[in-house]
């Protein structure tokens, strides 16, 4: 962590601090400099960290009363439902919590495919964050398994059975990822080990990505460098935590919304009917964060080359900065990536809204076009735009438009609240 | 800046602490009482055990809200015995009238008041019980005298619904 | 800011268009004033104790309901018997215990603390008894079907005389609003069917919503103290929102940036 000078005042602290100098993180996490321009979008790395520990509090009061077993799961969510002092809003905090958690990464990583985020010399946070979000897709998955419902039994099923079409050894993987030949209390009591595993990885994962990102310290809206930290960056205490506090509380407000009148709109009403070898439910759905990658697993006809296209939509981020040639890191300077980006937004909500329909006619078609045109934005489009495209010019500091200073700005800010 | 200014900042970061702590208290709550006995649980408070077939001189033990209670029909002697000893002798002083409603009969919960355990019948150096686990010893009418604990073996809340059931609870 | 905010609207309206694209059946669904709808719903006590009745008296022959214990009937926010009453529907039902001291399973009359009695002794029970179709569990079926208390509602009016040319086996009958419009449960219900003790008429309409209520209650027992409870929280967060933008502001004043 950077060259941050600190002694602590009393003699107690100073005698701590040589030993362990927590005293000297502390001060580096509160005096941290950051940009002074960060706008709102940037809000959402302290609402995620606020998720995650959601998650991870009210995940562990459950498994004090959840019951990992075939035969009692299903009755102990009920039980935590009726009977558990405060249990029903614990369990909705934490199954609508994972879809606020969703929502926020998505933000957060759409944050990043704007602004630049992932460009040199922020590559290592941001395949770290790829990890991060894989990670939460497994625990998400896995987590949705353990209420034993119809959509966990034939969700987990599906899921696993991809594996089976790794050429040779699929079969046995998919065997002996179920402990059996079938979804069953095996498969249910490892999904829970697992479920309560990964979010401590990724907490750590976490605490990487911030120690990662605080060595070239925040990109921030007009995507240049720092010039002078005096003039172009404030303390993160007190100015970005009561601003990240301030989004937090808005985003709460939504959370709370969802908690309190509407627990269930996100979930799917199958999950109610308790697991069932012999019946599978009309329609399986994944939750809403999955859709975009089922319509893309679904859009391909092949099952090998479905799983493939779908694993490769998530690897091909992690090549992300290298496939953006671009040397202007902020799409406010780039009208033409721009333009590809709110296509790209588009693209995927559309195969979001396919993945939530049959596979069929007119839905298959256009998920194979959306699927086809995700693709070619990240191999094709990027590396060429960052060749062809002709930025606008970029301020000297960080302070320029932000003063207004910069004649070559004005336009370019106006354009920028067109499309935004 | 004022000084009024300043005391009106002041106010305003003060109020803004004191909302968010009053919040933050109020999350904490549940999360602390989720791991207090659950509806469910509350619900079992109360049994009701079948003594017709105790003889006197017999224990029967029963389950309730998970803890052993002894059910003791008393011979006439071990009555006599509790009777007999003088409140000054005790630890805890109770006397046995209020332990023992139906002198014949002893109710009370088979927990040792040291740390737990569950004491052997007919054992010890009173006729009474003993606890192995620290060697508590208790008299005929389940009172300590001799030992670590601190207090009598526990009387539960319970009565005779007819002669021959007790409802516990 | 302004954008900020358009683009987070924007983004969860789309997101709950999508939550809808597909819990949507096509069929309309009959309509009816649900009480325990909105921001403070509440259910109707009365209603709740009637579509006791009714499920009682018609649902329970077939249908289990095992996640409910009498004393639920008595709890705050559901029908709220008084617990005598509650105690006494509780010793109307045998319920089998044991084993005794003899090793032998006996009946008794039920207590608070007991579940509802189950008509059938396993599934394999229940489908022998209903010509191989189980009468699904009640306890969670409101949140169970896509369309919720709607869905129920409307299926218990939904028995129709099948379109011309469409063939029905024996023990399958027409419903307009079921999946595939085949039901293997006939019509339970007919004006006057149960006799409500408060005197109110018992039309199938009103017992279909009576006992379409209870069964909301059962799915979501918590529903009225989830509502009081999410006001309450709302309004806070909005509270602690201005104060936390009016310190926001306050901090930031002496920095150029917009905020």
């Amino acid at each position: 962590m950077s060259d941050h000078e600190y002694t602590p005042k009393s003699k107690f602290g100073k005698w701590f601090n040589d030993r362990l100098p927590l005293l000297t993180l502390a001060s580096h996490l509160t005096d941290y400099p950051t940009p002074k321009n960060l706008n709102y979008w940037w809000t959402f790395g302290g609402i995620l960290t606020f998720c995650l520990l959601t998650q991870i509090i009210t995940g562990l009061v459950l498994a004090m009363h959840y019951i990992a077993h075939a035969d009692m799961a299903f009755d102990s969510v009920e039980h935590i439902m009726r009977d558990v002092n405060y249990g029903w809003l614990i369990r909705y905090i934490h199954a609508n919590g994972a879809s606020m958690f969703f929502l926020a990464v998505y933000i957060h990583i759409f944050r990043s495919l704007f602004y630049g985020s992932y460009k040199s010399p922020r590559e290592v946070i941001w395949i770290i964050g790829i990890i991060i979000y894989l990670l939460m897709m497994a625990a998400a998955f896995l987590g949705y398994v353990l209420p034993w419902g119809q959509m966990s039994f034939w969700g987990a099923t599906v899921i696993t059975n991809l594996f089976s079409a790794i050429p040779l050894v699929g079969e046995g993987i998919v065997t002996w990822l179920w402990g059996g030949y079938s979804v069953d209390n095996p498969t249910l009591t490892r999904f829970f080990t697992l479920h309560y595993l990964i979010p401590f990885l990724i907490l750590g994962l976490v605490v990487l990505h911030i120690w990662a990102l605080h060595v070239p310290g925040n990109n921030n809206p007009v995507g240049i460098d720092i010039q002078k930290p005096s003039k172009d960056t404030v303390p993160f205490h007190p100015y970005i935590v009561i601003k990240d506090g301030f989004a937090l509380l808005m985003f709460m407000i939504v959370f709370a919304f969802f908690v309190f009148y509407t627990p269930n709109i996100l979930g799917h009403a199958d999950n109610y009917i308790e697991a069932n070898p012999l019946v599978t439910p009309a329609h399986i759905v994944p939750e809403w964060y999955l859709l975009p990658f089922y319509a893309i697993l679904r859009s391909v006809p092949d099952k090998l080359l479905g799983v493939i296209a779908m694993l490769s939509a998530i690897l091909i981020l992690a090549a992300l900065p290298w496939l953006d040639t671009s040397k202007i890191r902020s799409a406010v300077f780039r009208p033409l990536y721009r333009q590809f980006y709110w296509i790209l937004v588009a693209d995927v909500l559309i195969l979001g809204y396919v993945g939530a329909m049959p596979a069929e006619g007119l839905y298959l078609l256009i998920a194979r076009v959306a699927t086809a045109y995700y693709f070619i934005h990240f191999l094709v489009i990027l590396p060429i735009l960052g060749f062809k495209e002709k930025t606008l010019p970029v301020p000297l500091s960080i302070t320029e438009p932000v003063l207004g200073g910069s004649p070559n700005l004005a336009g370019a800010r106006i354009k920028n609240k067109e499309n935004l | 800046m004022s000084e009024k200014k300043t005391k009106r900042r002041d106010f305003l970061f003060t109020a803004t602490y004191a909302v968010g702590a009053v919040g933050v208290g109020a999350t904490i709550w549940p999360m602390i009482d989720q791991m207090n006995p659950d509806a469910s649980v509350k619900a079992l408070a109360s049994t009701e055990v079948d003594v017709s077939s105790v003889n006197p001189g017999k224990t029967i033990t029963v389950l309730w809200r998970g803890k052993p209670v002894f059910i003791r029909r008393r011979t006439q002697e071990e009555i006599a015995e509790a009777k007999a000893v003088s409140l000054k002798d005790l630890k805890h002083p109770e006397k046995d009238e209020d332990r023992a409603k139906d002198p014949e009969w002893l109710v009370m919960l088979g927990v040792c008041t040291h740390l737990g355990c569950v004491p052997l019948d007919q054992k010890g150096d009173y006729n009474g019980w003993f606890c192995p686990c620290h060697g508590s010893h208790y008299d005929t009418s389940g009172r300590i005298r001799k030992g670590p604990a601190p207090t009598n073996m526990e009387i539960p809340e319970y009565k005779f619904v007819n002669s021959n059931t007790i409802k516990i609870g | 800011m302004k954008n900020f905010f358009k683009i987070i609207i924007l983004s969860l309206i789309i997101m709950c268009g999508h939550m809808n694209a597909y819990s949507a059946e096509k069929v309309e669904y009959l309509k009816t004033h649900w009480s325990f709808k909105g921001l403070f719903g509440k259910f109707d006590r009365a209603s709740l104790q009637r579509g006791y009745q009714v499920y009682t008296e018609v649902c329970s022959s077939c249908h289990s309901m095992k996640y409910l214990s009498y004393r639920n009937l008595a709890e705050d926010g559901g029908p709220e018997f008084s617990i005598e009453q509650a105690k006494a529907i509780a010793a109307s039902f045998e319920v089998k215990d044991g084993p005794n001291s003899d090793g032998d399973m006996f009946t008794r009359p039920g207590k608070l603390s007991d579940k509802f009695v189950m008509p059938y002794d396993n599934v394999k029970a229940a489908q022998a008894a209903n010509g191989g179709a189980y009468p699904p569990d009640m306890s969670v079926l409101v949140k169970a079907r896509g369309g919720g208390v709607d869905y129920i509602y409307s299926l218990l009016q939904g028995y129709e005389e099948p379109p011309v040319g469409m063939k029905l086996d024996d023990g399958v009958y027409y419903n307009k609003y079921m999946y595939g419009n085949k039901i293997k449960m006939s019509n339970q219900l007919s004006d006057g069917l149960v006799e409500y003790g408060d005197g109110t008429t018992a039309t199938v309409e009103q017992m279909s919503k009576d006992v379409t209520t209870f069964l909301m209650w059962a799915a979501e027992p918590h529903l009225e103290s989830r509502h009081r409870m999410g006001f309450k929280a709302i309004i806070y967060l909005i509270i602690l929102t201005v104060l936390v933008y009016f310190s926001m502001k306050r901090i930031w004043s002496g920095i150029e940036t917009k905020i």
